[in-house]
């Protein structure tokens, strides 16, 4: 070994971990990251914490972890992060903080998010917790979903003293970390519960079956619950569809669908209620990380499994090490290829897929080259079952239910990237309700910015 | 946790329960649902509101045993708890929204076909407490399978009942009975509330169209989650795709594609039956059970 590399991190062989939901990555052990964290070169003005969305203090806990000084590498993380541990594992490093990391120039960046998972793992292990506020202000703020952006500015406002109060729309914490992300990419005992743990020390008050916009409104938790201020971080909403035919058709699912009985409601363990039509054939359409862990849960209840991406390879945009994990575990790639119709059988099922092949051209409005069809070229790929992982629209029920929250065309609640200030006074937003599906450590940069906003505002008023 | 206060078997099958869930009564309305989760393992339940006592806090809720989850439900008594109990859901009727001395010069037909006789109560009430009279039909397999006779007697104008085998009032499916009131009593209806089994409504729907007498139909797809995120429920409403669970339930019939919609319904039918054995522990999927 020597300095351009780095230390290569333990993983399910391939061939095992695809017939399991164990986890595929099993981090680094003590010897490991502190031989890794040696490659840190401490540089003065770290590039690596520019690249962080919600600045964690890079070099500093990387320091620790060379001291041995484990637990409090993860009080220097914790100050910045409420989920390092959820981090660790899903955030894409390569476009962020390993991207900017100056060994990156002449070798491997620094295993950041490898190193940050440790340090989380280690606390999580040793029951350490994050350090408390003395007392609370006597403060009221409202938290909505407990996903990424919820659990961030709920923990930011109780490290600044608010009592916050989470409310979940579902039966369990986490939002999409627990319905959306696999147990094989992100253990939900192991880690998102224990993480989320550590918020309630912090003195989070967490209630879930809240339907905010149903089972109350924004307006009587402001005017009759006594809260000051409220986050909507409700996240992503109804899944979008192509609109071609065959698309109601047995056997299509969309991605939300798929991985909420499988994550969520665990249909993958035989002892759960909820089923799962898992298919013997499978295509995935679409190249993003949603479209990875559906392509990826399939593959692990038995299917064959196709991924079909409209772009290049260079386009796809999940996390690379998910698209390697993908390839690894057999799951095929049509790429430069674009669903045309879902072929369907007498009874209603699905049996095919029609694509198309298709082509780079100019640069789009998003900088990638549009992708434009060759005339003359569709074929099937046989198939009994299609995932459709294409994104979502924002869910109507605070926007419809709150008057005065402006949305834009796309329904989109508006809010100032700065500190998620929305067109009502008191209500601040951030995550996918906002911006649309992004990444979990995008929303929990606008929860952090939030909590800020919501700061500032409620010292205002005093 | 939430406590179940009453529960009874109103017929074989089909069970009522009254839950405690103030938290659901603080904005609920006639026209939607609840999501009813047993235990760890459960299904998400979604079930129409039956009728709900803000003075109480409780919701009362009607079912069918159709699944592991559903027997797992029926299994429970007075005093027993649910681990998950969240609502309201969907949309609100319609015509609470409407302009109330519109309405009230308005005749409504509510047509209610087995189970279906639970969500059409509190909309029949809600007239009947706001001084309007509504007729209803009520038809059922058979006489032992009629359910909610005497709530829905208190609250409707007139009642009529009508079962499959003739066993009970008269003889013949919703639609004979609807055809009989407009064609030969020569009844004047502006609008029809039909809820019940898909086929059900789609015949209604058939024969509603045709007397041009708008029906407004209560949809029960497959759902996940219930609050708008899977995308289980969507359903073909004239040429948009529309999602039952923050859209609906309530749709105007008559632009529904009923037969895509029994389709959708059908495909987890087989995962059910299994999963019904295996609650039920015979030829269980777990151990292999005993057998019955």
């Amino acid at each position: 070994m020597n300095d351009l590399t780095r230390i290569p991190v333990r993983e399910q062989d391939p061939k095992v971990r695809a017939g399991n939901f164990e986890e595929v990555c099993m981090g680094y052990e003590e010897e490991e990251a502190v031989t890794e964290a040696k490659r840190c070169l401490n540089c003065k003005k770290p590039l690596c914490v520019s690249g962080c969305p919600v600045a964690i203090d890079i070099p500093a806990f990387i320091m620790e972890i060379q001291q041995r000084n484990f637990s409090k590498a993860y009080q220097v993380i914790s100050r910045h992060s409420a989920l390092p541990a959820v981090c660790g594992r899903v955030c894409p490093q390569e476009t962020q903080c390993e991207g900017k990391c100056i060994r990156g120039i002449k070798g491997e960046p620094v295993a950041i998010g490898k190193l940050e998972r440790f340090a989380a793992d280690y606390a999580l292990e040793h029951g350490i917790s994050p350090e408390k506020p003395e007392k609370t202000n006597g403060h009221k703020v409202a938290v909505i979903g407990s996903g990424p952006a919820g659990i961030t500015c709920a923990g930011d406002l109780a490290r600044l003293g608010y009592e916050v109060t989470v409310f979940e729309a579902l039966h369990k914490f986490g939002g999409v970390l627990v319905y959306g992300i696999p147990e094989f990419r992100l253990p939900k005992e192991k880690v998102v519960e224990k993480e989320i743990l550590k918020v309630q020390e912090l003195g989070v008050k967490f209630q879930k079956n809240v339907i905010v916009g149903r089972t109350v409104t924004i307006d009587q938790l402001l005017e009759e619950d006594g809260f000051e201020a409220v986050f909507i971080g409700s996240g992503a909403g109804l899944p979008r569809l192509m609109g071609i035919p065959g698309e109601n058709a047995n056997g299509v699912f969309s991605a939300n669908e798929y991985l909420t009985r499988s994550n969520l409601m665990r249909a993958f363990d035989a002892s759960y209620d909820t089923p799962i039509a898992a298919g013997k054939k499978v295509a995935v359409v679409g190249g993003g990380n949603v479209a990875m862990d559906a392509a990826r849960t399939a593959l692990r209840l038995g299917a064959e499994v196709h991924i079909i991406y409209r772009r290049g390879e260079e386009e796809l945009p999940a996390r690379a090490e998910e698209v390697h994990h993908a390839r690894e575990e057999g799951i095929q790639f049509h790429l430069l290829r674009n669903p045309k119709e879902i072929l369907v059988d007498e009874k209603g099922y699905v049996c095919g897929i029609r694509v198309i092949k298709m082509e780079l051209g100019e640069p789009d409005e998003s900088g990638r080259r549009r992708p434009e069809e060759v005339v003359g070229s569709e074929y099937v790929i046989d198939a009994d079952t299609v995932i459709m992982a294409l994104g979502t629209s924002p869910n109507p029920l605070i926007s419809s239910t709150t008057k005065g929250l402006d949305v834009n065309k796309y329904g989109c609640i508006i809010a100032k990237e700065e500190n998620g200030q929305t067109s009502r006074e008191c209500v601040y937003a951030g995550g996918d309700a906002v911006t649309g599906a992004a990444t979990v450590i995008l929303a929990m940069g606008a929860g952090k910015n939030a909590a800020i906003g919501i700061h500032e505002y409620l010292t205002k008023q005093e | 946790m939430y406590k179940i206060l009453h529960g009874e078997k109103l017929a074989d099958q089909i069970y009522l329960m009254d839950i405690e869930a103030p938290q659901v009564t603080r904005n609920c309305l006639p026209g939607q649902f609840v999501i009813v989760k047993t235990d760890e393992k459960g299904e998400r339940i979604p079930l129409t509101i039956c009728d709900y006592d803000r003075d109480r806090g409780t919701i009362t809720i009607v079912f069918q045993i159709v699944g592991a989850s559903s027997y797992k439900l029926s299994k429970l008594k007075a005093g027993d708890r649910l681990n998950d109990f969240s609502g309201p859901l969907g949309t609100p009727c319609e015509f609470l929204n409407e302009d109330f001395k519109q309405l009230k010069k308005k005749k409504y037909l509510f047509v209610a076909g087995g189970v279906g006789a639970a969500p059409v109560y509190p909309q029949v009430k809600w007239f009947h407490e706001h001084g309007l009279e509504a007729d209803v039909i009520i038809g059922s397999k058979t006489k032992d399978m009629l359910i909610m006779e005497e709530k829905l007697k208190a609250v409707a104008g007139t009642l009529y009942i009508t079962t499959d085998d003739g066993t009970y009032g008269s003889c013949g499916m919703v639609t004979e009975v609807i055809k009989d009131l407009i064609e030969r009593e020569g009844k004047r209806y502006d609008h029809c509330v039909a809820i019940g089994p898909m086929v059900m409504m789609k015949f209604v729907c058939l024969l509603t169209e045709g007397y041009g007498l708008p029906t407004t139909v209560s949809m029960n797809p497959i759902m996940v989650d219930g609050t708008g995120m899977c995308g289980g429920c969507r359903l073909n409403v004239g040429d948009d795709v529309k999602f039952a669970c923050v859209d609906g339930p309530e749709f105007d019939g008559h632009k529904i594609d009923f037969d895509l919609a029994m389709k959708r319904n059908q495909i987890f039918q087989s995962f059910e039956q299994e999963a019904y054995q295996h609650a039920r522990h015979e030829g269980c999927r777990c151990c292999g059970g005993e057998k019955s």
